[in-house]
């Protein structure tokens, strides 16, 4: 006799995978083994004693029985009635545990049986790997073509997250480089050198995993990089810096990982606006069940850096005043929630009367609506307004993304010892500031890079984990003001140039 | 009675992970509560029956009886002797499953007891969250 077990995580609720597994004749829709099935008699498929009689691919034929099911312990246990495979006295349970600790299902599989002698090993692997881990594998994608369904309702892209799931089942176990699309600038210049065409995604090396993307975070940076004023993309290249999806395969070494895990990244080099990515996995992190992959696509980037911002390069305490320029952008939306959860009063600069009010919603007690109407300066007047909301004081830290155009106004804003953040340059990179400049007022200048933050991998966790903990808590509210197809990235990028987007845009391939 | 489960996933193998359990005695090298422990009477602290008396950080007294070792099980089922947490006919079992997709351990640490009405819900999250749930904890640091 001999006794296979094998057992994995899935990463979905208890009750999510037992409703499946418990349906004696749910087989055909997730296990890929299974070609048709059907219950004999008309029984239920939760009558003990109930006989399942199905058509493997191969044309096998096994009738089982169902023997015992427990809804208390999670437990289906059956055995083989007739097969034309030579397997005797092969009875098998199925076993679920909750993994408490995350929210997880834990599923032991095993089963006992006679083989022909020497053909054991065969029929050991047969069932092993041919039916329990491939059903592993199975299941996962079955509960993720639900979500993935439910997502696809609740969003006017439908179409387009159909066509993905579709194309994640022709080619999810093949070896070598998979045929992907993607986003490619093909020369550096206006948002018309972005073009949507194919391309492949290699197998994953040493230290490296390929995922396949539900979701792509925009960034201004992806502008920057697309004007080639960062040389990050040396065209024809992909730009895109963070996004979400699920895991196909990983590389020698990677042991955080696995097929199947839904996964989410801000990763130093650009290439995620692809619909199959491969990259570096100490970037990656596993997402928690209750954070969506769109959510996820939106904030790593933007939701890791507030959270740099505020609680490493400052530390900011309750009785605090802050300022966050561009406050109903991407960014700023994420540090006036958590500026404010931390207690700080917060300022924020918006350039509309619409974006002052979604300001306000997500914890900026004082919205400064920026005047767009006079000469290109009065565009960056605001030390007055800071000055009178601060009672002459200053603001103790400003969050700025604004660069050249803002400096003096940061400059007259800043309280003694204030610490004025350069984290982004959107009018322009700031030019030499004399340092005399910062001793008039004991200001400290910091110029902080999220993936310099990031670079110890023990750190990338510690602030994800932060980032999703005020997600799950509900103390982040995530903005998602525009999604576009993953073909349509120009429109994207055009929409955010024309400062006309509010909190963060997504692409959907 | 009260039945409180906990249970997680440590990236390590269940090899590993029991060899670092397994101790009756060890209480102190690997969770974050035990400040000191021995087992009395001299005894080895694998034999079925063994006393070990520990003494918590926050300065408790707590005497627990080995009643069952399964190194071909990995698991391990002990009482509470006597305790400062008021509860009684406390009987908990700490197992561990390997998980054989990826070099990982499912670990699930249960416990069964009486206490008063009004205890319940504190001693079942202190037990379940605080030992159990700090106790896998602190192994999923030791094995990162």
């Amino acid at each position: 006799m001999q006794r296979i077990i094998r057992s994995t995580i899935i990463d979905a609720p208890i009750a999510d995978v037992w409703a499946v597994l418990r349906d004696f004749n749910s087989h055909t829709a997730w296990h890929t083994v299974v070609a048709e099935s059907r219950i004999e008699n008309d029984e239920p498929s939760d009558q003990i004693g109930c006989v399942r009689n199905f058509t493997l691919a191969d044309g096998n034929q096994i009738r089982e029985q169902l023997i015992a099911l427990s809804d208390k312990d999670y437990i289906s246990t059956y055995c083989i009635l007739d097969a034309t495979l030579p397997l005797e006295r092969y009875v098998a349970t199925v076993k679920l545990s909750p993994v408490t600790d995350g929210n997880r299902t834990f599923w032991h599989w095993q089963s006992t049986f006679d083989a022909p002698r020497g053909r054991e090993a065969e029929f050991a692997d047969l069932v092993g790997k041919g039916v329990y881990e491939a059903g592993f594998e199975g299941l996962r994608r079955y509960l993720l073509e639900g979500r993935r369904a439910d997502a696809a309702k609740a969003t006017p892209t439908a179409a387009l997250q159909g066509n993905a799931m579709r194309s994640q089942f022709t080619s999810a176990s093949s070896a070598g480089a998979m045929a992907c699309d993607a986003v490619f600038v093909e020369r550096h210049g206006g948002p018309e050198v972005l073009s949507y065409r194919s391309a492949y995604a290699p197998a994953p090396a040493a230290g490296e995993v390929r995922i396949r993307h539900t979701a792509i975070g925009v960034n201004y940076i992806d502008v920057y990089v697309r004007k080639g004023l960062y040389p990050l993309v040396t065209p024809p290249g992909i730009p895109g810096m963070e996004g979400a999806g699920t895991v196909i395969d990983v590389g020698a070494g990677v042991a955080h990982l696995l097929p199947g895990d839904r996964v989410a990244y801000a990763a130093p080099q650009p290439g995620a606006y692809a619909t199959i990515r491969t990259l570096d996995a100490s970037q990656v992190v596993r997402l928690p069940p209750t954070v969506s992959d769109i959510t996820a696509a939106a904030v790593m980037l933007k939701g890791m850096t507030a959270e740099y911002l505020l609680t490493r390069t400052t530390r900011i305490r309750a009785g605090d005043t802050v300022l966050v320029h561009a406050a109903a952008g991407g960014a700023g939306l994420l540090l006036c929630q958590w500026a404010a959860h931390l207690g700080a009063a917060v300022i924020g600069t918006v350039s509309s009367d619409d974006k002052a009010r979604l300001a306000r919603e997500h914890g900026c007690a004082h919205p400064i609506v920026l005047s767009r109407t006079g000469r290109e300066f009065d565009a960056y007047r605001f030390a007055d307004a800071v000055m009178a909301i601060t009672h002459g004081r200053g603001v103790e830290a400003i969050y700025d993304g604004l660069g050249q155009a803002a400096m003096e106004e940061n400059l007259a804003s800043l309280a003694l010892t204030g610490h004025w953040v350069s984290y982004g340059q959107a009018s322009g990179a700031l030019p030499a500031i004399p340092v005399e400049r910062l001793n008039a007022k004991s200001a400290t200048l910091s110029r902080p890079v999220l993936f310099h933050y990031t670079a110890d991998a023990a750190r990338l966790r510690a602030m994800a984990a932060n980032l999703f903990e005020m997600l799950e808590r509900g103390r982040l509210k995530v903005h998602i003001g525009q999604r576009f197809p993953l073909s349509a990235a120009a429109e994207a990028h055009r929409a955010i140039e024309a400062r006309g987007t509010t909190g963060c845009t997504v692409l959907l391939p | 009675m009260i039945r409180v489960y906990t249970s997680s996933v440590i990236g390590a193998s269940a090899d590993a992970v029991w060899a670092r359990v397994r101790d009756f005695n060890g209480l102190p090298n690997w969770t974050p509560f035990v400040a000191e422990s021995r087992i009395e009477n001299g005894l080895p602290a694998d034999k079925i029956g063994c006393v070990r008396n520990f003494k918590l950080k926050d300065g408790g007294q707590i005497r627990e009886q080995l009643l069952m070792l399964s190194d071909y099980d990995y698991q391990c089922t002990y009482s509470i002797l006597e305790s400062p947490m008021g509860v009684s006919n406390y009987i908990a079992t700490l197992k561990l499953t390997p998980i054989t997709d990826g070099n990982r351990t499912f670990g699930e640490w249960s416990a069964e007891f009486d206490c008063s009405p009004q205890d319940e819900r504190r001693l079942a999250e202190q037990i379940g969250q605080g030992v159990f749930q700090g106790g896998f904890d602190a192994l999923k640091g030791y094995f990162r």
